[in-house]
This record gives structure tokens, C-alpha cells and sequence, in this order.
């Protein structure tokens, strides 16, 4: 029983100790939690080592360096990004996370740091045509909550919309031969799985998909609503790796286009 | 809490309970059949009849049933003469391959349960039994198995209790369960919280109506265990 009550006090005192650090934390250091995939190639994805690696992660440290803050990057699937930056697990959330209204009445987003047009992936020679009437009772994958998502569910009514947590899962279930087709960003695709192995007889098939109303105007960076000098401060280092030719350097690490998509206007389709 | 959209998401996941049900069900249905002649066969002084059985549940149970499921869903889909075979008909579905992973699983641990049942029978019962002069199988039929089973039900019930909570991995393979339901939910509106305590309350019905169902099982059929008041 005396150990019991010990062991109660002990926990209890450590709560106590521990909340005032974890808000010192939040507060004035520069200490930044950010959440990224690890499953979103090529953006986001582990190496054979185990170690994140990808565009999202790179621009991630740059804009850390940019600003002198102290981040630490921790993995989650996307479905969970939002609801753990409103639960203050994270404080931002680096995942090719594209700008739309309807995130936007949850979260802030910082500008945008790419910008790539969604796109339907089929087999090669694939007949189906990329439309509502077209794809009407095929399968179609999306991975769950993204814009793309949002896109085909409303696009393609009359299709089973298929959701995935992990975009990896998408393409093996398009292997596999369980989907007629995948909404998905278009660098993904074919970064991620149309140059790969596993992509091997596979290929883009109807038009680009840039309607802002679900895609919006490029993938930013979100954070809490009330963080908005953390918004301002990581627009600041955006545009600064923009300038001092960092961002390129990342760009040409992965692309062999312009993946910010500077020409495009904001919300206009390119 | 935001209970409009709880509301509005309602429908969604009384589609889910169904889902969670109809795979609870058909797993717990195959499992058992399955597990009574392996649960026999383990019970077995005979080595060549329990060891086989042994090892089908040491697999089973030595590894956990969300492995179970990546390998049958994604794992068997890696293989081309697999998508070319007939059984790709079977695999191709998210259901099949869920309910397959289920009803293995809880095969392997529902053995072990009717086997340690069937062992933990009174030597006596069986004495008295060949005594009379039955053979063997009216001995297993008569006697052993409708013993072993009514003692083996507090133990079942934990088992399918169990399971209906294990049927919350179907939402990996994209079933839309109640678990799915609540992912749904969850992504529609950033609402974790009334997302899974929805889902909480919708398994803890289903438990509630389970438990109900092997208590009223176990008044019927394990009433003459219970203690005397």
C-alpha cells in the first residue's frame, strides 16, 4: 500500500514537473516538432538505412537551417497530420500537404513550396476513359484524405473510390490487379512508381487535374491557426531558399523540372 | 464534442457495424468448424495426430494476425503465378482475404481452447463411459466433446469477444468497418476524438450484445458447473 502511494506521488509530481517544460517547449525556443510521411515517394520515404530521406525532408531541414530553429521530424500517416497538429503533437506538418479551402478552415498554411498537377494512372493500353460515364463502376484508388481524394470522390461518382492509408499501397494494389486506376499527384507517380520496377507497364492516362477547388494552389505547410509567426517566420525561409538557390539544389536532386511551378499563377490552371 | 457530426455520420458507420459483423460472424462460424476435429486431433495421445495441430497453432499464434493479414492481402498479391492462378478470383477481394486471415486466426487459438477443454476432462467420466461399454467414438461423441465444449464456453467467449475487436484491422485493407468508419470520419471532419469514442461506443454494444449471448449460452449449457448458492 506505502509503495503504492509512492509510486502515485512520484507519478503525480512528475506530471506536475513536466507540463511547464512541455510549454517552455512550445513557447519562446525554437524548438519545431514537424510532421512528415516517410511513405510518399519521391517526397517523402525511408532509405534502405532506415532514414527519412526525399524532397519534403530536405526542404524541411533547409527551411530548419533558414531559420536556426531546432526541428525535429517525426513520422506519422498522413490521415493522422491534422488532427495531431490541432492536438499539438506536432507543430507543423511537411507533407506535400496542398493548400485548400477546406483544410484552411482547420489550419494555416504557410505559401506554397511546390506546386504538380494530379493525374489518373492505368495500365498501358488501358481503354477506360477518364470520366465520370467512363469509369462508372471501376475501382479507382486514392489514398485516404488526400486532395486527390476530395477529387475522384466527387469526379467520379459512380466509381468505388478505394481509400489507402499509405500511397505505396495504392500502387501495389494496382500491381496486384485489384484497381482499375489511381487519382495521384502526377511527381509521385511517376517519381515514385512509373520509374520504378514495379511501374513497369503502367502510365498516365487522361488529362492533368489542377481544379483549385480541390487542388488548390500548390502543396504548403500547414500549422496551427493561432502560430502565426511560425507561418510568417517559415514563409520568410521559403523565400529565402527560393533566392540564395537552396531550393534548386534540392530540386535537381530529385527533378528534372521546375516542381515549383513559378510561371503558374496562383489558383489558374498552368 | 461535435455531435452534428457524429450525426451526420451515422449512416456511415451503421454500415460499418454491419462490415464488422458479417466478418465477426463468418470468421468465428469457419474458425470453430474448423478448430473442433484440430482441437481433437491436439488433444490426441497420438503424436502423429497432435503434432501436426501443435504446429498450426504455434504458427498461428506465434505471429500476430496483422502480419497474417499484410501476407495474405499484399504479400501473396507480390507473386505473378498467384494473379494468374484460379484462387486470385478469392484473393483479389478485400473481404476473402480478411476473412480468411480472421477465421485462421481465431482457429488456431479455439483449438488450443477445446484441446485443453477435452484434456481437463475427469478421468473418471471417461471410465465410467467405457465401462458401459462404449466404443470409442460414441465415447468422443456422447461424452467427451459435449463436456469439453460446455466447459470450454467462459474461455469461447473470450476468444470471440476478442475477435470482434480484431476485426478492426479489416480497415488496413480497405474495408470500411467500424474502425474504417471512424478513419472516415475522422478525415472528413479532423474529428479523432468523436471519431473513434463513435466507434468505442458501437463495439461496446457489441460486446454488451456478445456477452449477453454466452452468459444466457452458459446458463443453459454450464449450469450444472455453477457454483451452489
Amino acid at each position: 500500500m506505502k509503495n503504492l502511494f509512492r509510486i502515485i506521488i512520484f507519478a503525480a509530481t512528475s506530471l506536475v514537473l513536466l507540463v511547464p517544460h512541455a510549454c517552455a517547449a512550445q513557447g519562446g525556443e525554437k524548438k519545431i516538432r514537424i510532421g512528415v510521411e516517410g511513405a510518399y515517394p519521391p517526397f517523402s520515404y525511408m532509405g534502405v538505412d532506415g532514414k527519412l530521406m526525399g524532397f519534403d525532408i530536405d526542404i524541411a531541414n533547409a527551411l530548419c537551417k533558414e531559420m536556426k530553429a531546432d526541428c525535429t521530424l517525426l513520422q506519422q500517416d498522413f490521415d493522422g497530420m491534422i488532427p495531431s497538429l490541432l492536438a499539438r503533437k506536432i507543430d507543423a506538418v511537411i507533407a506535400s500537404m496542398s493548400i485548400t479551402e477546406e483544410r484552411k478552415r482547420s489550419v494555416e498554411f504557410s505559401d506554397k513550396y511546390y506546386q504538380t498537377p494530379g493525374r489518373f494512372v492505368a495500365k498501358v493500353g488501358s481503354t477506360l476513359e477518364v470520366t465520370a460515364a467512363g469509369l462508372s463502376g471501376k475501382r479507382i484508388g486514392v489514398q485516404r484524405t488526400t486532395i486527390h481524394d476530395r477529387f475522384a470522390t466527387a469526379t467520379f461518382p459512380k466509381s468505388e473510390i478505394v481509400r489507402y492509408t499509405k500511397q505505396d499501397d495504392v500502387f501495389l494494389d494496382l500491381i496486384a490487379g485489384r484497381l482499375d486506376g489511381v487519382v495521384v499527384d502526377s511527381v509521385a507517380a511517376a517519381q515514385g512508381f512509373l520509374k520504378t520496377p514495379g511501374g513497369k507497364g503502367y502510365a498516365f492516362s487522361g488529362p492533368a487535374f489542377n481544379d483549385p477547388k480541390f487542388f488548390g494552389v500548390g502543396a504548403g505547410i500547414a500549422v496551427r491557426k493561432a502560430d502565426t509567426d511560425l507561418r510568417d517566420q517559415l514563409n520568410a525561409a521559403i523565400k529565402s531558399i527560393r533566392t540564395n538557390g537552396v531550393y534548386k539544389k534540392i530540386q535537381d536532386k530529385y527533378f528534372d523540372f521546375d516542381v515549383y511551378a513559378e510561371s503558374a499563377p496562383s489558383g489558374k490552371k498552368k | 464534442m461535435n455531435f452534428e457530426a457524429i450525426n451526420e455520420s451515422l449512416p456511415l458507420y451503421f454500415g460499418g457495424t454491419l462490415t464488422t459483423l458479417k466478418l465477426l460472424v463468418v470468421s468465428l462460424v469457419a474458425g470453430l468448424a474448423v478448430a473442433l476435429p484440430l482441437g481433437v486431433m491436439r488433444a490426441s495421445p497420438k503424436a502423429w495426430l497432435s503434432r501436426p495441430a501443435w504446429c498450426f497453432t504455434y504458427v498461428i499464434r506465434g505471429t500476430p494476425m496483422l502480419v497474417q493479414l499484410f501476407l495474405i492481402y499484399y504479400g501473396l498479391a507480390q507473386f505473378e503465378w498467384m494473379r494468374e492462378s484460379i484462387f486470385w478470383l478469392w484473393f483479389k477481394s478485400a473481404w476473402f482475404c480478411a476473412m480468411l486471415a480472421f477465421a485462421v486466426n481465431t482457429c488456431a487459438y479455439t483449438t488450443e481452447i477445446i484441446a485443453g477443454a477435452i484434456k481437463a476432462t475427469h478421468a473418471g467420466e471417461l471410465e465410467a463411459a467405457r465401462s458401459m461399454g462404449m466404443s470409442r467414438r460414441t465415447v468422443l461423441w456422447r461424452i467427451l466433446l459435449p463436456s469439453a465444449l460446455r466447459r470450454a464456453l467462459p474461455a469461447y467467449s473470450n476468444e470471440a469477444i476478442m475477435m470482434l475487436h480484431g476485426t478492426s484491422l479489416a480497415s488496413v485493407v480497405t474495408l470500411v468497418d467500424l474502425t474504417g468508419a471512424a478513419r472516415e470520419m475522422n478525415s472528413r471532419f479532423y474529428l479523432p476524438f468523436e471519431a473513434f469514442v463513435t466507434a468505442g461506443v458501437f463495439y461496446l454494444a457489441l460486446t454488451f450484445i456478445l456477452v449477453g449471448a454466452f452468459r444466457a449460452a452458459e446458463n443453459r449449457w454450464l449450469i450444472h458447473l455453477k457454483p451452489r448458492q
